[in-house]
């Protein structure tokens, strides 16, 4: 650690005894600051990825650095390595490249503001938030150019700057970095709002070191850790062997035409300790889709995993970080060097989290679940209205969830924690669109006893000339199914002109221009399907094709044939479920479709779109 | 002799309070819930209290309901068979809903999606739309409409709703819709989300619409069984059911509104702490109401109470306004438990219920609950409700151990620490409603009421600094106070988006007073003169950019000459008030709503003797507990003894019927002249 933190008052604090009581009921104080960090941006921000679509990651960490609320696992430790300034009472942080920071932050959209917490003087603590912001410069709308090969392409990055010095906000250094911006107003306000939540989860802290002592609170802190590693030491030495299980699986592109590109885990237990080693994965790519990827970000990814997974009871926080080893292979996708493109890194942060589930449940299959996590969709659309005036919008979209032990994946939802979808009515009284469809696609969530969730089927119609960029994934591999589930369907992007060309649009695109009366047909991809298709209720089936969610010849995937009706031909289900019975292999744990070679045969032919060259390093 | 009859029922036990408006006397009863069909409780419940005053039903004037019956419809998923028609590309619009997965990172591995309300396959697309401003993008085709209603007759619905986009703007296509589907299907009711809520939003407007269809006709039977029964005894007053918003509907037009009822039963507790707390002199209050498997609280300020956009039942949230009430999970019966693997102390929120009950009750229960917990420290007399049952202190004390051992801890140690935690959670929600708002909980009396509010009440008091903790008379029937006190009330909104340096105020005083005139008829439909009827304008408003408005009153009258600035200004303070800053960026007014109330109930509080101060005549005796970490005495007292003026010192245990309040050591207990218990720190 480089930082030094200046203290007023430097008297040590003492370890006390803390009764089991105190210690929940700052615990649950903790959670609650946390949700109100939540509340207070939701209620100011203004850009809609923000307030309507949740993009944006809270976090109060202990003075250590160490999370104890939040969800994306504490990100202070990277800032402290990266910044070689003082810390003091009233100071608020500011920073954006990646690269200041261990990967603290991943791209330069998500601005970091983080605050020291103190109390009488002394330091107690950390809260922090990152959150997207709609644009931040550079060579596209959007600030998420898929064809960038250094990051100086990718906006204006922020080196960690103090944005208040002992209270006193640097407005120079704001108006600043807004000039930057395409969109200043929303930007300006996103900002305000995350600092005004950093704000309030430190009024929270401080009412905590007030009302049980300062000492209490250090000591409750450190006991909360210390709880959560003992939890999931016990569950590590029970779900995790020490023989060595590995897992692979693909970015599809790189936006520039190369492609796919591996990303591996192999996961052993040593002693109480699990390594996750990326050894295998693909060197760096040349464009944006590089994912800096912070290892203590990683542990909280696969601790909150191995929670969900195997007991939900638990409640998470840093504290189990010295059980978990990771290891990123330096000049990786997943470590790339300065100045790597990293603005899309989106295709391979959704990869991660198939690895990972798929590494867990690959011992226990009754915990798998199927992929889904297979990117998170963005649109954006950009110009000047018929008044004049720029618009931009920046839209999360959504795929389907997996098929899980637990139950079928629903339809069109966020695997993101807290992500919504923008009404509809809002786009279109606000941007120059009518959404003419909006939907789920019959059929491509993967069949399976539990089925995967489909994806959705966006139909924009474009009332005003502008510029349009697309990020998704999943359009040349698949979405793999698990014991004996199908893969889900692809991602597909077709832009029909308005003289009624259609033109296929690759899955990763800039600076496409469109014009009144253009419609964009915006297909994400399904989840994978869970456990034997044939094994799923027929009658289930049947009410899934009257419901649309699944076609006719969709139900023949599950061997199941519909009367004229639309309702389960008992006898004839009954007939073609033992005819292709003979072909199911139920051994199989991943069902990946074809091959790559096979997939690249076939590529042109079934999406449209040339295969990607395979990239040489 | 004018009477009002409040009823309300609950889970377990119908309350009904019975006033003489001219005297303010009171008659109260309680009868046993009858779940299966709730409204025979009600009327046992009336012929008592009817009895007990020598009346008959004619003499009522007023029947005022608080139900849940619409809540646990929605709780029990007891649903109609709800057809929808959408806009051609919608028809998933319930199945997509907002995409959001509720549970953090990794939620989705464990989140159980709920059934859409309207089914899938009784959901059918209709060509036609209209743009944001409400023009007509493509027409109304009638003919495919027709045909496809077939889908709906073959699916058996039960109703129908219709929601179109962008139909908060121009309702035409939804009327005639309704016409339509009224011609081809007679017998079945429709609704439109242009007249249910005529907001912006489709996912809401739809789900908001639907869920009101889903529950009507379990509303309607209900609420036309009781009718009737009453009718048939010659009670010829008004029936009125209690909204979520706190304000009373007639029973006919529940009916067609039942979404407007879903929050009924808790609405009864705050308008009744409303009620108590005005004649007792306490405009700012915070509202705890505690019953065996949830506490509801929630926050008045200047006599008026907070309300929100949103209701939410269960996996439910519908876009109706009620009282800003939040819910935890923690009530008497509430188990703690230690989970192995973290050593955690829990509270809830799995509940004992009433059956098997707390292990005191000796019904078989032998999970340690929060009631075990306060009879092991002593807090709970060894009977209940007037000696009717007795607890098996043993029993509880057994439970609670098993939490002692987990710990590691002394007995009365792990009791107390159930008490503190289950605190924590009130204080958490306490929090919510107050802290999370801008409100300083200082600021604020505390109203414990419901079965075990007044057993905590003094404590959480503590953590809030709530001062004085109020203790209603009659703390167990106070939604039925609340029913019988509150006043009808109606209302309706508007999407507007104009930004306030560039809007004509004289056009939005225009839309203002329309609104108010279609509202006042309403309300006048259901029986309140216009004379009698008191009318509120309020404004939503924010920043242009930001997703959600801040709700501000404002004036119809004059609103032309200076409306919009005075708006502007008072938009900003709150803004900095609950968010810490405030922005140099344009204004929006996104809504309008106007409420009409009718005149509220004129009923006297009734006085009780006055004392000397001493409460000696009351007392009944001491009894061991434990507190602050030690064995004390308590002094018991029996609540209808006590008088006007009298000081209690804690720590002291009064009992009455329906419930027991705790003073803790260091505080002290006045009563006040309506027979309040009033508590404050000793200092």
């Amino acid at each position: 650690m480089v930082a030094t933190i200046l203290q007023e008052n430097t008297t040590a604090f003492n370890t006390v005894d803390v009764d089991p009581i105190t210690l929940d009921i700052i615990e649950n104080a903790l959670k609650n600051a946390r949700f109100e960090m939540d509340a207070t941006l939701f209620r100011t921000a203004m850009s809609p990825g923000i307030r309507e679509q949740g993009d944006a990651f809270p976090l109060i960490a202990d003075k250590s650095g160490l999370m104890l609320a939040g969800q994306f696992g504490s990100f202070i430790r990277g800032f402290l390595n990266g910044y070689d300034g003082t810390v003091e009472e009233g100071d608020i942080f500011w920073l954006s490249d990646p690269y200041t920071c261990e990967g603290a932050v991943s791209h330069a959209n998500d601005w970091l503001v983080l605050l020291a917490i103190f109390k009488d003087g002394r330091h107690v603590g950390w809260s922090a938030m990152f959150g997207h912001m709609t644009d931040v410069g550079g060579m596209v709308p959007g600030s998420l150019p898929t064809n960038a090969i250094t990051i100086f392409q990718e906006g204006i990055r922020i080196p960690p700057v103090k944005l208040y010095r002992k209270g006193v906000k640097q407005d120079d250094i704001l108006k600043i970095v807004l000039h930057q911006c395409r969109m200043p107003e929303w930007a300006g306000a996103d900002l305000n709002a995350i600092v005004a939540a950093c704000r309030m989860a430190e009024r929270r802290v401080v009412e905590m070191c007030d009302r049980f002592g300062a000492d209490t609170y250090i000591t409750a802190t450190e006991k909360l850790l210390d709880r959560n590693k003992r939890a999931m030491a016990q569950l590590i030495a029970t779900s995790v062997g020490e023989e060595k299980v590995s897992f692979e699986d693909y970015v599809c592109d790189d936006g520039r035409g190369f492609g796919p590109y591996k990303i591996k885990c192999t996961m052993w237990r040593e002693g109480d300790k699990v390594i996750l080693d990326w050894e295998g994965t693909d060197p760096q790519s040349e464009s944006s889709i590089n994912f800096y990827l912070n290892e203590n970000m990683l542990k909280m990814f696969f601790g909150i995993y191995m929670i969900m997974v195997f007991d939900p009871q638990i409640l998470f926080n840093d504290g189990f970080y010295d059980l978990v080893e990771v290891r990123i292979p330096d000049g990786s996708l997943l470590k790339p060097h300065f100045p790597a493109a990293l603005s899309c890194r989106t295709h391979a942060l959704g990869r991660i989290f198939d690895v990972l589930g798929a590494l867990l449940g690959q011992r226990q299959p009754e915990f798998l679940n199927a992929a889904g996590f297979s990117s998170s969709p963005h649109l954006m659309y950009s110009g000047y209205d018929k008044e004049g005036e720029w618009f931009q919008l920046f839209q999360i979209g959504f795929g389907g969830i997996p098929g899980r032990p637990f139950g079928d994946g629903p339809d069109g939802h966020s695997l993101w924690p807290g992500f919504s979808n923008v009404p509809n009515e809002f786009l279109e009284a606000y941007f120059p669109m009518r959404i003419d469809r909006y939907e789920t696609i019959p059929d491509s969530g993967g069949a399976g006893l539990n089925r995967g969730g489909n994806g959705i089927s966006i139909q924009y119609y474009f009332l005003q000339a502008g510029t349009i960029s697309i990020h998704d994934d999943r359009w040349f591999t698949y979405p793999w199914g698990v014991n004996g589930g199908n893969p889900g369907m692809r991602s597909t992007k077709t832009l029909v002109r308005v003289d009624g060309d259609r033109e296929v649009l690759p899955s990763k695109c800039d600076n496409i221009t469109v014009n009144e009366g253009d419609v964009l047909i915006y297909n994400t991809w399904g989840g994978g399907g869970w456990g034997n298709p044939l094994e799923r209720d027929a009658d289930l089936v049947a009410r899934e094709v009257r419901q649309g969610l699944v076609s006719v010849d969709g139900a023949r995937s599950y061997g199941v044939v519909l009367t004229d009706e639309n309702q389960a031909d008992e006898a004839a289900t009954n007939d073609l479920r033992a005819v292709m019975k003979e072909n199911i292999n139920t051994e199989q744990i991943f069902n990946y479709g074809p091959s790559i070679a096979e997939l690249r045969e076939k590529c042109l032919a079934e999406t449209g779109l040339e295969p990607p060259i395979q990239p040489v390093w | 002799m004018e009477y009002r009859l409040g009823v309300d029922v609950g889970g377990t036990f119908t309350d009904l309070l019975l006033i003489e408006e001219d005297t303010g006397r009171t008659y109260r009863s309680k009868v046993p819930s009858t779940p299966a069909d709730p409204s025979q409780a009600v009327l046992s419940g009336t012929k008592k209290i009817c009895d007990m005053a020598q009346i008959t039903s004619s003499d009522l004037s007023f029947f005022m309901h608080g139900t849940t019956v619409a809540t646990n419809a929605v709780l029990q998923r007891k649903y109609a068979r709800v057809g929808l028609i959408v806009s051609d590309g919608y028809r998933q619009i319930l199945q997509i809903a907002r995409s959001l997965v509720p549970g953090g990172l990794a939620g989705w591995l464990i989140w159980q999606k709920p059934e859409t309300l309207a089914p899938l396959e009784c959901t059918i697309e209709v060509p036609e739309r209209l743009d944001a401003d409400g023009n007509v993008i493509r027409n109304l085709d009638e003919d495919n409409l027709r045909s496809q209603l077939e889908t709906l007759r073959k699916e058996k619905v039960e109703a129908v709703t219709v929601c179109l986009i962008n139909s908060f703007a121009n309702d035409a296509h939804e009327k005639r819709v309704a016409e339509i589907v009224r011609e081809e299907m007679p017998d079945i009711p429709v609704s439109l989300s242009s007249e249910i809520l005529p907001e912006k939003q489709e996912y809401e407007r739809a789900l908001t619409t639907v869920a009101n269809s889903a529950v009507r006709p379990t509303v309607a039977r209900y609420v036309q069984n009781l009718r009737n029964e009453l009718r048939a005894q010659n009670m010829t007053g008004q029936i009125n059911l209690l909204r979520s918003d706190g304000g009373l509907m007639s029973s006919e037009k529940s009916e067609e509104l039942p979404v407007a009822i879903l929050m009924s039963g808790p609405a009864g507790g705050v308008s009744g702490a409303l009620w108590i707390a005005r004649h007792a002199g306490y405009e700012n209050l915070l509202t705890l109401d505690m019953g065996g498997t949830s506490t509801d609280v929630s926050l008045i300020e200047h006599g008026t109470p907070r309300l929100t956009r949103d209701t939410e039942v269960g996996d439910l949230t519908v876009r109706t306004s009620s009282l800003d009430i939040r819910t935890v999970g923690a009530g008497g019966g509430s188990i703690a438990h230690v989970p192995e693997l973290t050593g955690a102390l829990r509270v809830g929120p799995e509940s004992a219920g009433a059956d098997p009950g707390p292990a005191c009750y000796g019904l078989g229960g032998d999970s340690p609950t929060v009631t075990d917990a306060n009879v092991v420290l002593g807090y709970l007399p060894e009977s209940l409700l007037g000696g009717e049952m007795k607890l098996d202190v043993d029993a509880a004390k057994k439970a609670v151990q098993t939490i002692a051992d987990a710990l590691g801890i002394s007995l009365m140690a792990a009791a107390a620490g159930i008490i503190d935690i289950v605190n924590e959670n009130m204080f958490g929600a306490l929090r919510i409603v107050s802290v999370q708002q801008g409100y300083d909980p200082r600021d604020f009396a505390l109203i414990g009421f419901g079965g075990g509010g007044p057993l905590q009440a003094n404590a959480i008091g503590k953590l809030t600094q709530s001062w004085p903790v109020i203790i209603p008379p009659a703390p167990g029937v106070l939604c039925a106070y609340g029913d019988a006190t509150t006043r009808m009330r109606a209302e309706t909104a508007r999407s507007l988006s104009s930004r306030l340096d560039n809007a004509d105020g004289a056009e939005i005083e225009k839309i203002l007073k329309n609104m108010a005139g279609e509202v006042s008829a309403e309300l006048a439909g259901q029986g309140v003169p216009k004379e009698e009827q008191e009318v509120q304008f309020e404004a939503g408003v924010r920043y242009q950019g930001q997703g959600f408005e801040v709700v501000l009153p404002c004036a119809s009258e004059r609103f032309a000459d200076h409306g919009l600035e005075q708006l502007a200004e008072a938009f900003h303070s709150e803004h900095e008030k609950l968010f810490t800053f405030r922005l140099d960026a344009p204004i929006e007014l996104v809504n309008l709503r106007v409420t009409v109330l009718g005149k509220s109930a004129n009923v006297k509080a009734i006085e009780i003797e006055k004392g000397d101060g001493d409460p000696g005549g009351a007392e009944d005796g001491t009894t061991t507990v434990w507190m602050d970490g030690q064995e004390k005495q308590a002094t018991l007292y029996d609540r209808s003894k006590l008088r006007a003026g009298d000081k209690i010192a804690g720590p002291a245990i009064i009992t009455e019927m329906d419930s027991t309040t705790l003073i803790l050591s260091g505080h002290g207990a006045h009563i006040d002249h309506l027979g309040n218990i009033l508590i404050n720190p000793l200092t």
